[in-house]
């Protein structure tokens, strides 16, 4: 909302300095976005009429313009704007000028043609862009003779404009009125009505406005107010300066006084031109089925039974109740008679009705959001009066028909409110008579019903406020949220910290940054066709209402991402990447849960020069190492999206699948544009965060040497690694410290299929040094349980 | 068109007629078991080649044609298509298996034990050079402090699930369907239950709402998480982003409490010196709310930029970051999560995770956060 001061001033003195005022505004929850210092810096701006507009011989961008200053002179201007057209008038820098933004404008030449000053913009000016077109601005028709000061065209005198960010829940703050009030609530200072020039009497020879109302839950209040004597023409210099830095275009003094009064008081209201009005009357009721009405904005809408229409008195549609008016009956140059309609509609209906039709006005905002339905008829007077401020005769209103259903009107309602639970609440100590003066300053009418309770009538133009919270807030805000003592809380805390899971997940996290890893964080969206290229189940959970196609499912794996994440970087000449990722993944939901199966998983994908699968095996060997983990087993076996015979599956220590590794399928990096082997681990970590740990009791560490034997065993290579090594611990006995597998070896000497696997067993006792004996025995029966377990033969 | 599969009456065709199709059925099931026969990508090719290229029998028996009066022809070159296009369809189709089976093949020269390179790996030998250490992203580093911090005054952190129903997400939250309030959040719904019923939340409020319902105060939590939103993304805005909730329901909790909090945190987090402010905002789910703002870590308060002169462009020289918006715990969201407002109050904070990280770090634009450049995640 842009807020002119001048125009708050109108309610009550406001003359603290316009910084006081902006925090003010800001500390009562009405944010300052924006504070605009217009009227100054427009000394040599000028009026002037567009003669001739034609192209510039050297340019494209820019054409030649003529104006008349006045004097009858053709004056040559280059201008680069394209929205005006012979006879506008628009504000002329002229040569010499300084404008509001510090820009000198002289005489010169622009690619060989002569430029005498230049033609502006609002922005330019200091004024605010009311049509939000680009371009010049546009001076309503006839607004002053060529050559007057822009100041005295638009009467702009020095004024500064508030920009307010006003939140959802204070309709009321969406007029100056408003502002105004709470302004002056927090200054305590007086606040009333405009004085102004009083409403022309009523003309008892006006017939009285033919209106009626069919639903009154939508429109519990309609008033209809004949005018006659209407005569149509420019708004004074004043209106239409407050109007355009209210941010709305004058158009003509009964437009004008239209939006005037609801910018001012916040009701929105409508002026019909009576003899174009069918039946000449107005009637708010149900749209019929499939009623169809275009709206001014030159849309055709089909209303439905719970829309709220203006009808006119011949049964057709002339507005959307609340929203928007019709083009039939709107004000003319030639009109003389105007139908008034200043209603009340219900906003929940509004706002149905808004959403559905995806219709945003001025009068949608307000009535959506709850009107003070005692402001009709003091809009009624408001616009009379103001009309005939712009008439040299004065107008002649009729007797105002004020239709109300008091039951459809939203009530007032009455709260009672303890002082001891404001206190509690805010942690002040304020008696009761300061309660009682905060939230009479805002206009609530506070009455004392026993020691620490008040009963409280809320105006009329709080639909924000039903309970004792909410007066609560108000308190709080009047008396200044600065001035609330900060305390910490008090009394007993749970036991705080990171839970067990959140500890393993950062050192996961920890262990892979430490390996060189980077960590990456990729969207949750996925194309649905990075599925089948991931070589993933096409299946997963969709976005109803996605904002791009290629991003329309839920990831069900953390690949596709990471793939793209490397693709990114290969496209970046960064060739060793390597990335890891922790979020969230989702399946669809099985049986008849609602939310999706949702797990954290963890990804890593290694590519550039001596990546493959090997490296996604140290990087398991690693992880299991830094988080301790123990009983896990690797087994080779066929992986979605993974090489088929580089690839492992990770299991629990129950046999539950926790993840895999190894090498990404060539299909799947030449989908993703990938050369070259990549490596991969997949796990899902809150499985792997469940898995036993190795035990937290120190090993003994013994004083004795230890004695190592290195065995090499050739076997097929069907036979893994990992269970040889298991065979070995097996055999080997508890005198065993530790068993290594520290080379493997292919060759022609051993045969094709089969290699060398090289082991280094220790044996140490914690209470003696081992004989050669027990070692020899043990060797032995190493060696022999190979042989029979594996095939394998000792080489020699 | 003739049909090349209908029977031709042999009698209506010459001896040379009848002599082709003798031989086309011979040569159609040679080629057939040539097709299938092939094993390997390049054998198919071969395969291919002899049966339908310029010098295979179908053309030499095509070539026959030239001998039979022009309606025998047609008839009998009609048939010789089909058996060709009968092969060639066969060809294809073969060439997927082959395909298939030769990536099969190749991937079983290429095999390894993993287990081997794990236990290579255990007894510290590995192909991999080790390099430098790594980084974990922005963003988590900036959620790691923020844990901490809070975890430091004496907080627990809570986790819930990022796809939520409108329950938790809105209704619990003081905002029942047609909410007006609904429209400051544009919402991403998911195709499970009823539409409009499953959604990506907008917010980790309903962290708060599920911690309320299972959790019986004292609570003193905070909520990390993804949210998402219908938002086009640009320099200041993605739709997925990272938000940091905070929760305090107690006997006695006040505003001055929230405020208070909301102070030492910034203390603890930005450093010495800094404070924050409250100022009245609205929010369905707390009452009185409030936006709070901290001193501009940038320009230390000042609102003047460092080394140029002129305003500040981070707090656009009002000295103030917004941060986040708080208050107190509205007793319609207590009621719906089963606590009695007359005997507890508490408040609840929030704030942008992203939008922490892209302040401190003075990012220009906050894509990059998702670009996953390695010169730019291994800056931090």
């Amino acid at each position: 909302v842009l807020a002119p001061l001048s125009w708050l001033r109108d309610f009550a003195p406001f003359d603290q300095p316009v910084e006081v005022l902006a925090d003010m505004l800001s500390n009562l929850g009405l944010v300052v976005d924006g504070i605009t210092h217009v009227g100054g810096g427009l000394d040599g701006v000028e009026v002037v009429e567009i003669l001739d507009i034609r192209p510039h011989p050297n340019a494209d961008k820019i054409r030649l313009v003529d104006v008349d200053r006045g004097d009858g002179e053709k004056l040559q201007i280059a201008c680069g704007a394209w929205n005006m057209g012979v006879g506008d008038l628009v504000p002329l820098a002229t040569i010499g000028t300084v404008l509001p933004g510090g820009m000198e404008i002289a005489r010169r030449k622009m690619r060989g043609e002569w430029s005498n000053g230049m033609l502006c913009a609002a922005e330019e000016v200091g004024l605010p862009n009311a049509s939000g077109e680009d371009g010049l601005l546009i001076l309503p028709p006839g607004l002053a003779p060529p050559g007057t000061p822009l100041t005295d065209a638009l009467g702009i005198v020095p004024d500064v404009v508030f920009d307010l960010d006003i939140s959802p829940n204070r309709p009321d703050c969406l007029s100056i009125a408003g502002i105004a009030r709470d302004l002056a609530a927090a200054l305590e200072l007086p606040w009333s009505l405009p004085a102004g020039p009083p409403a022309p009497p009523v003309d008892a020879a006006v017939p009285a406005a033919r209106v009626d109302v069919d639903s009154p839950d939508l429109c519990p209040r309609f008033t209809g107010t004949v005018i006659e004597g209407v005569a149509v023409g420019p708004s004074p210099a004043w209106m239409a300066q407050r109007l355009t830095l209210a941010g709305m275009r004058p158009i003509s003094n009964v437009v004008d006084v239209s939006n005037y009064v609801m910018l001012e008081l916040g009701q929105p209201n409508h002026a019909y031109d009576l003899d174009r009005l069918g039946g000449g009357g107005l009637v708010a009721r149900r749209a019929r089925p499939a009623e169809r009405l275009t709206t001014l904005d030159g849309v055709e809408r089909v209303l439905e039974g719970d829309d709220c229409v203006i009808g006119d008195a011949t049964g057709n549609p002339v507005g959307v109740g609340g929203i928007m008016g019709g083009a039939s009956a709107e004000i003319g140059p030639a009109t003389t008679t105007v139908l008034l309609e200043a209603a009340t509609f219900t906003a929940m209906a509004i706002a149905r009705t808004g959403k559905r039709l995806n219709l945003h006005s001025e009068a949608r905002a307000r009535f959506e959001r709850g009107v003070d339905p005692h402001l009709p008829a003091v809009a009624v007077d408001r616009f009379t009066a103001l009309l005939a401020a712009t008439q040299d005769t004065a107008p002649r209103p009729g007797p105002t028909t004020d239709i109300v259903s008091e039951n459809d009107l939203p009530a007032s309602p009455t709260i009672l409110c303890r002082t001891a639970k404001v206190n509690a609440l805010l942690g002040t100590d304020l008696p009761d008579a300061e309660v009682a003066s905060l939230l009479g300053r805002l206009g609530f009418d506070v009455s004392a019903v026993g020691e620490g309770v008040a009963s409280v009538r809320v105006p009329s133009w709080r639909p924000d406020i039903d309970r004792e919270v909410d007066l609560v807030e108000e308190v709080a805000r009047l008396h200044g949220y600065e001035r609330i003592a900060r305390t910490v809380p008090e009394g007993h805390r749970p036991a705080s910290g990171l839970t067990t899971y959140q500890r393993f997940r950062r050192r996961v996290r920890e262990a892979l940054a430490g390996a060189g890893l980077l960590e990456a964080w990729t969207t949750t969206f996925l194309d649905p066709a990075d599925l089948g290229r991931a070589g993933l189940p096409a299946v997963a959970v969709e976005v109803a209402n996605p904002l791009d196609r290629r991003e329309s499912i839920l990831r069900t794996s953390l690949l596709p991402g990471l793939l793209g994440a490397l693709r990114f970087n290969a496209d970046r000449q960064a060739a060793d990447v390597e990335l890891f990722e922790v979020g969230r993944t989702f399946a669809r939901p099985s049986g008849d849960r609602m939310l999706p199966d949702e797990r954290e998983e963890l990804a890593a994908v290694l590519s550039g020069e001596g990546r493959d699968a090997t490296t996604a095996a140290w990087l398991w060997a690693l992880l299991v190492d830094a988080l301790r983990l123990e009983g896990l087993t690797v087994h080779a076996d066929e992986v979605v999206g993974l090489h088929p015979t580089r690839a492992a599956r990770i299991l629990g220590a129950d046999g539950e699948v926790l993840g895999a590794f190894g090498e990404v399928a060539p299909e799947v990096a030449a989908a993703f544009g990938l050369r070259g082997r990549v490596a991969v681990l997949h796990l899902d970590l809150e499985r792997l965060a469940a898995q036993p740990t190795r035990s937290e009791l120190a090993a003994p560490i013994s004083r004795f040497p230890a004695s190592d034997i290195d065995l090499a065993f050739v076997v097929a290579d069907g036979v893994s690694a990992a269970s040889v090594e298991a065979t070995v611990r097996e055999a080997a006995g508890d005198l065993l410290e530790s068993v290594a597998l520290f080379d493997v070896y292919r060759g022609e000497r051993l045969g094709a299929g089969r290699r060398s696997l090289a082991y280094r067993l220790r044996f140490r006792a914690p209470d003696r040094t081992l004989t050669d004996g027990e070692v020899g025995d043990r060797r032995a029966a190493v060696i022999n349980a190979v042989e029979l377990a594996h095939g394998g033969e000792l080489r020699g | 068109v003739p049909d090349a599969d209908a029977p031709l009456a042999d009698d209506a065709l010459s001896a040379e007629g009848r002599a082709v199709l003798t031989e086309l059925e011979a040569v159609l099931a040679d080629t057939r078991t040539a097709v299938e026969r092939a094993a390997t990508p390049e054998e198919l090719r071969e395969a291919s080649s002899h049966a339908l290229g310029k010098r295979s029998a179908f053309a030499t028996l095509q070539r026959r044609l030239g001998g039979l009066d022009p309606e025998e022809r047609r008839q009998v070159g009609a048939r010789i298509n089909g058996a060709r296009q009968a092969v060639q369809e066969l060809a294809d189709r073969h060439r997927e298996t082959v395909e298939v089976a030769d990536a099969r093949r190749r991937a079983e020269t290429e095999r390894l034990d993993l287990t081997e390179a794990v236990g290579l790996a255990r007894g510290g030998r590995s192909g991999r050079q080790a390099g430098l250490r790594g980084h974990l992203h922005l963003v988590t580093q900036t959620r790691h402090e923020l844990e901490d911090t809070f975890v430091a005054m004496g907080f627990t952190v809570a986790e819930g699930p990022e796809a939520e129903t409108d329950w938790f997400n809105f209704e619990a939250l003081n905002m029942p369907p047609d909410h007006p309030a609904r429209g400051m959040w544009d919402t991403l719904y998911l195709d499970l239950g009823d539409p409009g019923t499953v959604l990506l939340r907008t917010h980790t409020s309903p962290v708060q709402v599920r911690l309320m319902e299972s959790t019986a105060p004292p609570i003193f939590a905070v909520m990390p998480g993804r949210c998402y939103r219908r938002d086009t993304p640009d320099a200041r805005h993605l739709p997925v982003f990272h938000q940091i909730e905070g929760l305090v329901v107690d006997r006695g909790i006040t505003f001055g409490d929230l405020a208070g909090t909301i102070e030492a945190f910034t203390t603890a987090y930005f450093g010495p010196g800094m404070s924050s402010r409250l100022r009245p905002s609205f929010f369905p789910f707390t009452e009185p709310s409030a936006e709070f703002d901290v001193t501009c870590p940038i320009c230390g308060g000042t609102g003047i930029r460092q080394g140029g002169g002129g305003a500040c462009r981070t707090c656009s020289g009002s000295g103030w970051l917004e941060l986040g918006g708080c208050g107190m715990v509205d007793p319609k969201v207590f009621a719906a999560c089963g606590v009695d407002p007359e005997e507890y109050s508490g408040f609840a904070f929030g704030f942008g995770i992203d939008r922490l990280a892209q302040v401190r770090s003075q990012l220009a634009d906050m894509r990059i956060l998702i670009d996953n450049d390695v010169r730019f995640l291994s800056q931090f």
